[in-house]
């Protein structure tokens, strides 16, 4: 007997769908749920009103600091607080993004910039993808490293010293040479650690341990004092190279641990196979280990990378002139004193910017690869 | 662990020394040890004669040099105490702010964690949106923004915002109220300590008891009652042990309570609201790593949510959560050195200052990095011993 069929369809009653029955799912399910989405609306609306005042409406938006002085002169007048006054911004724009970079030789970043762009939208394309453009992305950065520092007395690419380096520029050229160093440096370190020479075990384990133990902020004073100490007969270390150095030290240790990781997740299987097939202990490690477990690691160090983006940020500590540091020297100028909050929200939504946006590449990248699926 | 490499069956057969795999594991050790060595040996002789070149000598008897410099809080202190005194000072500061950091950081974040996974969607976006911001913004910036955008703007003492329970902020720092003990409070002290022994005591002898006879235990109302009766009953002996004293705003500054200057506030604020937000992550990767059947097979057995939550899914997660927590331990007390941007006196910016002093770069340096490996030794070799404690054993 076939099923009776109903006169009409009946929806559901509309407090259960539609946005009415969105609201009471997620917002008014339960008495304490009630309660904690009043608190919510009633802490936004104290807080965001003020801040989009002093942020967006009582604002400033000039180039210059001429408009923001007579604003605040007119707020002061009748007694209020002045918006914010984001000409700080604008008007030093170039300041914050290559820094001290000679006026006449900022086309040479844009062309590194141009570089890695190019680069990168090959990799884009699955097409292009090979050792060509692996071999092609590993020249890259000595040649950009020489692109912005040039020669002495040549005329196509005049010094630039490393002390003009400042800005942008200077924070991601440390954490990508920080990064690319640190890889031969960190896998070695992690194979080490995992060596069945005592010797080499014990040495490789004290140094990651010793490093990954004590705050950056001591390596990078470390290298900044020590280093003209360590070199035989007073040779000269600059400043950055001095600092690419600690940051190199520090990161190897981390991306030693995250390699280690891929080791231990590669199963004991695999090596019997390689000596099954009369590999060596090398060819074991090259060809068939490694691949795989740098492979399973690559989330993890792109997550390092994004720390060690935002560490970068310390060698304002040591005197280097990088996004953070070009920030507050600017706030030392007489035209933009009291600027402290614009500035600081400035950069750092330069540094989210970047961070935020590597991490979702990296989540991507993740499930592409199906790390994690088993 | 790479295979052993496979030796020749039955001993007997003689291999030529050079071709020995032993010889040569032992060979590669000696060679690895002596470029090691060598290196070491060379950059020690390059300090040498670079240190001589500058007329520095080496040793640790500068420490006992008269300071000469000040320091904004923490232990008492003065000018003319030694170097190793002002040292100590910076290291207690260090350890002070990472303590009270931990604590806060965990409340903070675990709340966090459950509230990305709440079921009220404003709550979990809320939630998301903090833990997004703070985890891509360095902490060094988050610092000096709490420290010269926020407290320093704050109005002076005399218009303190106040908050509920006498708490005021001003741009002269934090005034809490504060527990002052009476002259009772030596005679409370052993009521207190007797239930702080008793309690866990009492723990185990009702869950023992409990597993014996399958009868409730009650063990949370047993030791409770021991860690709160008894104090109470000293308090009823005794006397009141505490004054609560409340902060007055005096002229320039408060006047009783607890003071926190604008620097210990600036750096706990931006430390607790930094690692909270690394630490939600932990606590919400914890909670969704228990599989749902748990909390399913927990709902069928006829436990009511509470009772899932507190019963069946936070014992096994809090094993997933332990090892994360505590590399966000440690990391917070390493980032406590980044205290010295917001003007905090702690061990590096107490150290950097002897350094510019004395010139003894080697001997601060290893001064500081002792102190911050041996501090970090400490934190993990406890956290691992309770980890141990609480991590799954497989029968």
């Amino acid at each position: 007997m076939p099923p009776a069929v109903p006169a009409e369809i009946l929806l559901p009653p509309r407090t259960q769908i539609g946005p009415i029955g969105w609201l009471r799912a997620n917002l008014f399910s339960t008495w304490y749920n009630v309660l904690i989405t009043l608190l919510i609306l009633w802490l936004l609306a104290t807080v965001i009103p003020p801040m989009a005042r002093w942020m967006i409406f009582d604002a400033t938006w000039a180039t210059t600091h001429e408009p923001c002085a007579r604003a605040r002169e007119a707020a002061q007048a009748i007694g209020v607080r002045p918006g914010a006054c984001w000409a700080v911004i604008p008007a030093n724009f170039r300041l914050f993004m290559v820094g001290t970079y000679p006026v006449g030789q900022a086309h040479r970043i844009g062309a590194a910039l141009a570089l890695v762009v190019l680069l990168g939208t090959l990799t884009a394309f699955r097409r292009f993808r090979g050792r060509a453009l692996v071999a092609a992305w590993v020249l890259s950065f000595p040649a950009i490293l020489v692109l912005l520092h040039g020669f002495q007395g040549s005329a196509i690419l005049p010094l630039v010293e490393t002390t003009k380096w400042s800005g942008l520029t200077l924070t991601f050229l440390l954490a990508i040479v920080a990064i690319v160093a640190s890889f031969p440096l960190g896998v070695l370190l992690a194979l080490g650690r995992r060596s069945s020479l005592p010797v080499v075990r014990l040495l490789s384990t004290v140094y990651i341990e010793t490093v990954r133990g004590v705050p950056l902020i001591t390596i990078l004073f470390m290298s900044s004092v020590m280093f003209p100490l360590l070199m035989p007969g007073g040779l000269r270390v600059d400043k950055v190279v001095r600092a690419m150095l600690a940051l190199i030290l520090f990161s190897a240790a981390y991306l030693a641990e995250n390699v280690r990781g891929g080791l231990q997740a590669i199963p004991q299987g695999q090596y019997d196979a390689a000596r099954a097939l009369g590999l060596g202990n090398a060819l074991t490690m090259g060809l068939i280990i490694l691949p795989q477990a740098l492979r399973a690691v690559i989330p993890p160090i792109v997550g390092q990378f994004i720390g060690l983006f935002k560490d970068t940020s310390l060698v304002a500590v040591i005197g280097l002139l990088d996004l953070f540091a070009i920030g507050q020297s600017i706030l030392s100028n007489p035209n933009w004193l009291g600027l402290r909050t614009e500035v600081y929200i400035f950069v750092a939504l330069v540094y989210w910017v970047f961070s935020y946006s590597m991490s979702m590449a990296s989540r991507r990248l993740e499930r592409r690869l199906g790390v994690g699926v088993r | 662990m790479p295979p052993e490499p496979s030796r020749s069956p039955a001993g007997p057969a003689r291999v030529a020394w050079w071709r020995n795999e032993r010889v040569h594991r032992v060979l590669a050790q000696v060679v690895f040890l002596l470029a090691v060595i060598a290196v070491a040996g060379l950059l020690y002789a390059n300090v040498r004669s670079q240190l001589r070149a500058r007329g520095l000598t080496t040793g640790y008897g500068f420490l006992y040099g008269q300071a000469g410099f000040p320091i904004g809080e923490g232990i008492e202190y003065h000018e003319g105490d030694p170097y190793w005194y002002a040292f100590l000072v910076g290291v207690v500061n260090t350890i002070r702010v990472s303590f009270f950091g931990i604590v806060l950081a965990t409340i903070l974040g675990t709340f966090t964690g459950i509230a990305r996974l709440s079921s009220n969607w404003l709550l979990s976006k809320l939630a998301g949106a903090y833990i997004e911001i703070i985890r891509n913004i360095p902490l060094l910036i988050q610092l000096v923004f709490w420290y010269f955008a926020v407290i320093l703007q704050l109005p002076g003492v005399k218009e303190s915002v106040v908050l509920p329970g006498s708490i005021f902020l001003s741009n002269r720092g934090t005034a809490l109220p504060l527990l002052a003990p009476t002259a009772a409070f030596s005679a409370w002290l052993p009521f207190a300590a007797a239930g702080l022994v008793l309690a866990p005591l009492l723990w185990r002898w009702r869950m023992r008891r409990q597993e014996l006879t399958g009868r409730p235990g009650r063990g949370l109302v047993w030791a409770g009652g021991a860690l709160l009766g008894l104090p109470a009953l000293g308090w009823l002996v005794a006397g009141q042990p505490f004054l609560v004293e409340l902060p007055e705003m005096g002229g320039f500054n408060y006047e009783g309570g607890l003071i926190l200057t604008p620097e210990f506030t600036a750096v706990l604020i931006g430390l607790t609201v930094y690692t909270a937000a690394f630490i939600a992550e932990v606590v919400r990767a914890g909670i969704q790593a228990v599989h749902v059947g748990q909390k399913e097979a927990a709902r069928a057995l006829g436990f009511h949510p509470g009772q899932t939550l507190r019963l069946v899914i936070l014992p096994q997660s809090v094993r997933v959560i332990i090892p994360p927590l505590i590399s966000q331990y440690l990391n917070l007390a390493k980032n406590s050195s980044l205290a010295v941007a917001a003007g905090f006196p702690d061990l590096f910016s107490v150290a950097q200052t002897i350094f510019n002093q004395t010139g003894r770069s080697v001997e601060v340096i290893g001064l500081v990095m002792g102190s911050y490996l041996a501090m970090s030794l400490f934190t993990s070799l406890v956290l691992n011993l309770y980890n141990r404690r609480v991590r799954l054993v497989e029968r």
